[in-house]
């Protein structure tokens, strides 16, 4: 699918302005001041180890965590601007089924385990209006094939699923809507190495092929290098160093990033 | 420099680099700092090979690095001829460093990353695919040129973690050249590579000369060298000037 | 008869229709709120009625809140007025209100029912009382109160959609056959209570006022007269009522719900009517003559 084009022209304005988020627990403890910018098609990723804030920071972003100051502002759909948390609590709802989407460490926690994964895919497009069940059932069953699951398991429930089919059925039920803008915390965490391979390119594949803008929470550099066109590395709630992702890998400057990267094994 | 030549070159140029510094500082071992590059200024020109000469250490890898925007200098500028505008890469926000890797610049570097269960095919069609060109063609340009860098067809749906040095080399190499950029990076294109396919490389890289590309290389192999560089830059070790001499 | 000369009754030292005054204060109140807001919820104080749950408490202490003296109550449970429960019920008010009590449809003013609409049309100035289990439509799918509590104002029911999709998914077909979620006003989803889903075309622009009273959860909700009431359904999939190739035994109905009565051990059977008063009402019209107490 060729993107590139629309993401050019879009490039002049950002799909997400983060202004100065704020949210502390404790000195030190939480974030500590956080701004950039992201654009149609970009994935950012935010690193740093447990304690830096880097979760609380999503939360801030995917309006599941009020942050004590700052703004997140989001370029929707029809081109208008919306401040996250001054919008309605339905409005951001709204915006978490359609145009967001967002992908949980834990599978259990982004799926409904007591139903089928056709009607975990579906859902959102049932939330949405959706009401041809044949349609739904097709939608059902292009999506699993997208994430590499048989087609033929859309009745079963996802407690019959491996930790890697679980995760990549979270990504199914979140792109179904086609959304513009992912959160994503640790999406590998807690899988085996050869499932993590595999759902890293899956991952990478749909970001390309879909032109997908992405906030990615890890801990583990190599999942960051493979997917994020752009580093931000936290540490005690603040960023120390931020930049093209290889740039900050390769080239860190910061006393801390240069720790993190001789820290990793056959980096 | 004849007057008429230094003229032409600014207006071909492709790559103007301007007092350009890089050092390190390695904070995690007492600050230990050291300076790379220091004032290096120069240009290169549509359809000209520039090599990159020096002893070890004196900064020709930081320098190439840097023109990819791999590394980042602490001052100067690099511009490059980008979309009909100038881009200055030290300055640039990522992702218009990214626009101009994707159109602009190609870099094979000395090590190819490998990514888990991509074939071998798919690494090398990877750049023509992210520039929005068709399967059938990119799969067609990949071909030929792993063929011509002689990787055998049962390769190539293989992910190349297991292939040696060499293999993986021509497989960067292929990923390198898929794409007609208008300007490539070279670090030692032919270090592991035995006399036949280094032979295949020389005739890539002057191709892609005689098409216009701006080229900037590492080859430590002389006969290389001297086949495909029109000029050299001398760095030398903790200090470096840029001289431009015809070769 | 008002409210002083039922009160001299002997109703046992009972207020009248058991419940305070105050405690139907409070209930009406919520009553009107329901009416207002046609589906939604509306928590009330409910009392210790003497019985347990599951039997009935909540429609009781809105029967009970509802009627005056001169009304007339009828009470059917799975559309028979002679079960148990029925009599139970019917004696309750009988003695604490003094009330008039009837089988005959047309002849009620409050008609307290647990699991049917009576087949009889109802007509404007009926209160039609449901007895309801668990009120909440989302509870199947989404354990938390305060969510689903979001989900209503929120209009999320993306979720009811998603139940009658496994429905088909896994039976071929929507399976749901009782307790069928509605869409009350255009607004809020419902359970309807465990009615079975061929009752529920009869709660659309229904001339009686209906009122749902759960006495476990202790909420009460309500549909004003003349509501628009939508069963859920697919586009692919439209709701459907259920049919029977027999009609009833004994007075030949072909449109009312059918119960199947096994008459023998090598597996005979018959189909009557639930509703016992819709079967009665038109036997007698087919056999003026004969006497109403030969009538099964």
């Amino acid at each position: 699918m060729m993107h590139a084009e629309q993401t050019l022209m879009e490039a002049a304005t950002p799909l997400l302005q983060v202004q100065g988020i704020r949210k502390l627990y404790a000195p030190g403890k939480g974030v500590d001041g956080v701004d950039f910018d992201l654009y149609p098609g970009e994935v950012l990723g935010i690193v740093g180890e447990s304690g830096s804030g880097k979760t609380t920071l999503l939360g801030c972003l995917s309006g599941s965590v009020i942050p004590d100051q700052g703004r997140v502002l989001y370029r929707n759909r029809d081109d208008r601007e919306l401040d996250l948390y001054n919008i309605s609590e339905s409005d951001r709802r709204a915006l978490l089924r359609t145009e967001w989407g967002v992908v949980h460490q834990h599978a259990r926690d982004g799926l409904r385990m007591g139903v089928s994964a056709g009607a975990n895919i579906g859902e959102r497009l049932m939330a949405v209006g959706g009401r041809h069940y044949g349609q739904l059932r097709e939608a059902g069953e292009n999506w699993l094939r997208e994430v590499e699951i048989d087609p033929s398991r859309i009745n079963d429930t996802p407690g019959t699923f491996s930790g890697g089919m679980q995760q990549r059925l979270q990504i199914a039920r979140n792109l179904v809507t086609g959304p513009r803008l992912i959160f994503m915390d640790e999406p590998t965490g807690g899988l085996d190495v050869s499932v993590q391979a595999r759902l890293l390119d899956l991952l990478r594949n749909l970001v390309m092929d879909l032109g997908l803008a992405v906030v990615l929470v890890t801990h583990d550099l190599a999942v960051a290098r493979l997917l994020s066109h752009r580093l931000m590395v936290m540490k005690h709630g603040k960023v120390v160093e931020h930049g093209l992702t290889d740039q900050v890998l390769d080239d860190p400057r910061h006393p801390y990033t240069q720790l993190l990267v001789s820290s990793v094994l056959g980096n | 420099m004849g007057e008429q030549r230094k003229r032409n070159l600014k207006m071909n140029a492709m790559i103007r680099v301007d007092n350009l510094c890089k050092g390190f500082t390695l904070h995690n071992q007492g600050d230990v700092s050291y300076q790379v590059l220091e004032q290096v200024s120069f240009t290169v020109a549509r359809g000209e090979c520039v090599v990159l000469d020096g002893p070890s250490g004196s900064g020709k890898s930081t320098l190439l690095r840097s023109l990819y925007a791999n590394y980042k200098p602490e001052s100067g500028r690099i511009w490059v001829r980008h979309k009909n505008s100038e881009v200055d890469l030290v300055s640039a926000l990522p992702r218009d460093v990214i626009d101009v890797r994707k159109h602009t610049i190609g870099y094979v570097s000395q090590f190819l990353r490998v990514i888990p269960r991509v074939s071998t095919l798919e690494v090398v069609m990877e750049p023509a695919r992210r520039l929005g060109v068709s399967r059938e063609e990119s799969l067609v340009r990949a071909q030929g040129l792993l063929r011509r860098l002689n990787i055998p067809e049962r390769l190539w749906s293989l992910a190349p973690s297991t292939f040696s040095g060499g293999e993986q080399q021509r497989v960067n190499i292929a990923r390198g050249f898929v794409v007609a950029y208008p300007v490539l990076l070279l670090d030692e294109p032919t270090a592991s590579l035995d006399a036949g396919n280094r032979e295949v490389v020389v005739d890539l890289i002057r191709s892609a000369r005689d098409s216009g590309a701006a080229i900037v290389g590492i080859f430590h192999d002389a006969d290389v060298r001297n086949r495909v560089a029109d000029r050299a830059i001398a760095l030398s070790a903790r200090k470096t000037q840029a001289i431009a001499e015809e070769t | 008869m008002n409210l002083q000369q039922a009160q001299s009754n002997d109703t046992g030292g009972y207020n009248f229709a058991y419940l305070d005054e105050q405690t139907k204060r409070m209930i009406r109140r919520g009553l009107l709120k329901a009416v207002a807001i046609p589906g939604y919820q509306v928590p009330f104080g409910g009392r210790e009625m003497p019985l347990p749950y599951g039997w009935g408490t909540g429609g009781m202490q809105v029967t009970a809140t509802v009627i005056g003296p001169d009304d007339t109550l009828k009470v059917i449970d799975q559309g028979a007025d002679d079960t148990t429960n029925a009599i139970s019920i019917r004696r309750f008010f009988a003695r604490t209100a003094g009330v008039k009590t009837t089988e005959v449809t047309t002849e009620a003013t409050v008609i307290q029912t647990r699991h049917r609409i009576p087949e009889t049309p109802l007509r404007s100035g009926q209160i039609l009382v449901y007895q309801v289990p668990i009120p909440e439509p989302l509870r199947f799918i989404e354990p938390r109160e305060v969510e689903t509590r979001t989900m209503h104002a929120l209009q999320e029911y993306g979720v009811m959609h998603v139940k009658l999709y496994e429905d088909i998914a896994r039976h071929g077909h929507i399976a749901t056959t009782y307790a069928y979620p509605v869409k009350v006003n255009g607004h809020y989803v419902m359970d309807p209570s465990p009615i079975p889903k061929f009752d529920n075309p009869k709660m659309d622009q229904c001339p009686a006022l209906q009122l749902f009273g759960a006495g476990r959860e202790k909420r009460i909700y309500a549909i004003p007269p003349y509501t628009r009431v939508r069963s859920l359904d697919f586009e692919d999939y439209p709701f459907e009522i259920q049919r029977w190739d027999e009609s009833c035994e004994f007075c030949g109905a072909a449109d009312s719900f059918l119960d199947e009565v096994i008459t023998d051990d090598q597996g005979g059977r018959i189909f009557v009517c639930s509703d016992t008063d819709y079967c009665r009402q038109r036997q007698q019209q087919q056999q003026p003559a004969v006497n109403e107490e030969t009538c099964p």
